[in-house]
């Protein structure tokens, strides 16, 4: 009997390994010219809900009341449409990627350095957008984008934008700064005491910091950095290292950090600010004068998943008026929504994050995956990818 | 860890049997009926030893040869693929890259090298104050309190991890505890709290292993050291120094290797420092290089065996 058993877990072991030998074909190309993402079918029509989704979002986008009973767009959603929300909070956008590969999950607010990536990795499916009834009134400046499309198949729902803002203790920090030259000075009085957000991508910012202040090295965008730029980025964020108390990518951390005064100065998002906020910490974030890197969010189906009509009733609740004002308003970014405008607590709130102002968005380098054919449209230079990216970003912590 | 050797089945002796065999306990009720089948898989069983054996260790050997040694295999040879840096898929074409990498970059090195050091300076700081605590429970305190001692050494690894970790992340807080009681001279995020808090969450796996050491030295000993002149220094060193350094070799081992696996700490109390741990957890989480990664744990692994070969001669491998 005992032998039985043995063998029947033995076969059991073989059938695993090999099913985990099975996967990962597909996409295996160089990113850029003439590449196809690997074919998905999307959805083809609505069925009724399965009784829950699994969704990764960022902090913040899938609010269910716990945080402030006052913030809740999710027991609602879940009593309409019997669809039980599981979320999945994740800390940067590679963190993203990697959960949706596992499967898991059926839907997830990807930003633009990760949307491509997911979908040339066959991570996600097209998005069939007549099932989304919400999206006739989603703004056409968000439609069809390079990091929610690829030849004119929208990938996802877009969801909303804004900007990575600068945010520094009130008691501490004077003058109040309006650069971001503060938190990459070498001999900055706050050493030790300076955050920034820990993910490669934060490259982007210093190189954004370079296009303003040392124009002889001719950054046009913060995502398309050849040897030289690149370098120079990296020796900025080397010296920033020094005056740098910690790295944040948990953002309970960074609240805990300000709220303590362990950190007095740094990168954040509004939604941090409003929390920290809340808990009695004096802060403020503005967005300084260089402008700042910022995202725009899509919500993606994922090509496995379980759960695709709650996923589905997900995207459409979400980008509703009511519910895509109430998550931009807690966020701090501008809706994707162009109904939300009037359902904001705050009538404002459209105008203040620049909802329609697409000149004001130019200022706002959202994240994207730099890849090896510059995205600024050199073609004579080669440009870092994200590998190099990455790496590099080990280095600098040092 | 002593009581573990007496429960050492001996595999000659006929018990390994009905270890073997739970599963020809009587059904209550078919007693009368059962006994008869289940005496003859017995005497079968009792004269093909290798039939017993095979079935006692088949499980075991399963787990050890396909689940852990096979874990570790993968990983050796997944060290030798890369990743596709934009899909993220896994190109199985075997190359040295990321070992090149690693070698030849300054940071992989430095970080190493911290991890090493700070492993080391954890054991050195459990060592110090396991030694006095252990022979206090040992050989100073009364037989019916050592019992409640190791309960009192054993009750704070009931406490997750993690709770004690960002307890320790607000003591050590700008204004915190560690501020009042130093008057403003708390070590702060960094290197030096993280090993502060790996100290304190490894320290019973120090204490144990030499307090086990300790409590087989007989008290006669000591009586003889003293007896025949000896001060407290000489016995120390003649007496009670060669049976602890096993001991304290063996908890070694297991603040070594758990510091040098530690990424959560580093990450809670470490300020912008990193350790292997954290590089490694930066590949899979964050790049997605799984490759990369299982590369990047080969050198912990590396350093543990070197640890464990240059350990085997002390005898502290009884110990454990």
């Amino acid at each position: 009997m005992r032998s039985v058993r043995i063998g029947t877990a033995i076969a059991a072991a073989g059938l695993l390994a090999l099913a985990g030998c099975g996967g990962g074909n597909g996409g295996t190309k160089s990113p850029g010219g003439g590449l196809k993402p690997p074919p998905v079918a999307k959805l083809a029509s609505l069925g009724p809900g399965e009784g829950q989704v699994n969704i990764v979002a960022w902090a913040g986008y899938v609010e269910n009341g716990s945080n402030d009973p006052k913030v809740d767009w999710v027991t609602g959603f879940e009593k309409q449409t019997g669809c039980k929300v599981n979320v999945k909070v994740a800390g940067t956008s590679d963190e993203m990627v990697t959960l949706m590969k596992t499967g898991e999950y059926d839907t997830v607010s990807a930003s633009g350095d990760a949307s491509l990536r997911l979908i040339y990795g066959g991570d996600v499916a097209p998005v069939n957008t007549d099932l989304v009834a919400n999206y006739k009134d989603v703004f056409d400046g968000l439609k069809n984008k390079p990091w929610n499309s690829v030849d004119g198949v929208a990938y996802g729902i877009p969801h909303g934008r804004g900007a990575n803002l600068l945010m520094y203790r009130t008691d501490v920090v004077n003058p109040a700064p309006t650069s971001w030259g503060v938190v990459f000075d070498p001999a900055s009085p706050y050493r030790g005491k300076v955050t920034a957000y820990d993910s490669p991508i934060y490259i982007a910012d210093a190189a954004l910091y370079l296009m303003k202040h040392q124009p002889d090295l001719g950054i046009k965008n913060p995502y398309a950095l050849d040897d030289k730029q690149f370098n120079a980025a990296i020796d900025l964020l080397k010296k920033q290292n020094q005056v740098i108390g910690e790295y944040w990518s948990d953002y309970t951390k960074e609240i805990q950090a300000f709220k303590s005064g362990d950190s007095v100065l740094g990168t954040t998002w509004q939604v941090i600010t409003n929390l920290a906020q809340a808990d009695k910490a004096p802060v403020q974030a503005i967005l300084p004068d260089e402008g700042a890197t910022g995202w725009s969010d899509t919500w993606m189906v994922s090509a496995k998943a379980k759960h695709p009509n709650c996923a589905y009733l997900w995207m459409n609740h979400i980008i509703s008026p009511e519910a895509n004002a109430a998550v931009a308003e807690w966020f701090g970014e501008a809706p994707s929504n162009r109904l939300a405008c009037v359902k904001t607590a705050d009538k404002n709130h459209c105008a203040t994050f620049h909802a329609e102002d697409e000149a004001y968005f130019d200022k706002v380098w959202y994240w994207t995956t730099p890849v090896e054919q510059c995205l600024d449209g050199r073609t004579d230079v080669k440009c870092k990818d994200y590998a190099a990216w990455t790496q590099a970003w080990t280095t600098v912590k040092g | 860890m002593q009581g573990l050797r007496s429960l050492d089945p001996g595999l000659d002796d006929g018990q390994g049997l009905t270890l073997a065999l739970p599963s020809t306990v009587d059904p209550p009720g078919g007693a009368a009926r059962a006994v008869r089948p289940g005496r003859r898989l017995d005497s079968w069983l009792y004269r093909h030893p290798w039939v017993r054996l095979t079935g006692l260790l088949s499980a075991p050997l399963f787990w050890l040869v396909v689940a852990y040694l096979g874990a570790l295999f993968v990983l050796l040879v997944s060290a030798f693929w890369t990743v596709n840096t934009f899909t993220g898929e896994l190109v199985r074409q075997p190359t040295l890259d990321n070992f090149r990498t690693i070698l030849s970059e300054d940071v992989y090195r430095t970080v190493a090298l911290r991890s090493v050091a700070v492993a080391a300076a954890v054991t050195a700081i459990d060592a110090l104050i396991a030694l006095p605590m252990a022979f206090f429970m040992a050989k100073v305190a009364a037989p019916r309190w050592r019992h409640w001692l190791v309960v009192a050494i054993l009750t704070p690894l009931w406490a997750s991890y993690l709770v004690k970790g960002y307890a320790w992340r607000v003591i050590l807080a700008n204004g915190g505890v560690a501020d009042w009681a130093t008057g403003g001279h708390s070590p702060g995020y960094g290197v030096s709290a993280t090993v502060l808090v790996l100290a304190y969450l490894w320290l019973p796996y120090m204490i144990l292993p030499i307090y086990a050491g300790l409590d087989r030295l007989p008290d006669s000993l000591l009586e003889a050291s003293a007896d025949l002149g000896a001060r407290a220094g000489r016995t120390f060193r003649s007496i009670v120094l060669p049976i602890v350094i096993p001991a304290v070799i063996a908890g070694s081992i297991f603040t070594f290797s758990l510091s040098l696996g530690d990424y959560i700490t580093v990450q809670i109390v470490g300020g912008k420092s990193q350790l292997i741990g954290n590089l490694v957890y930066a590949n899979i989480g964050a790049a997605n290089n799984l490759p990369f990664a299982a590369a990047l744990a080969t050198i912990p692994v590396l350093i543990m065996v070197i640890y464990l070969v240059a350990v085997r001669r002390s005898g502290a491998l009884e110990e454990l």
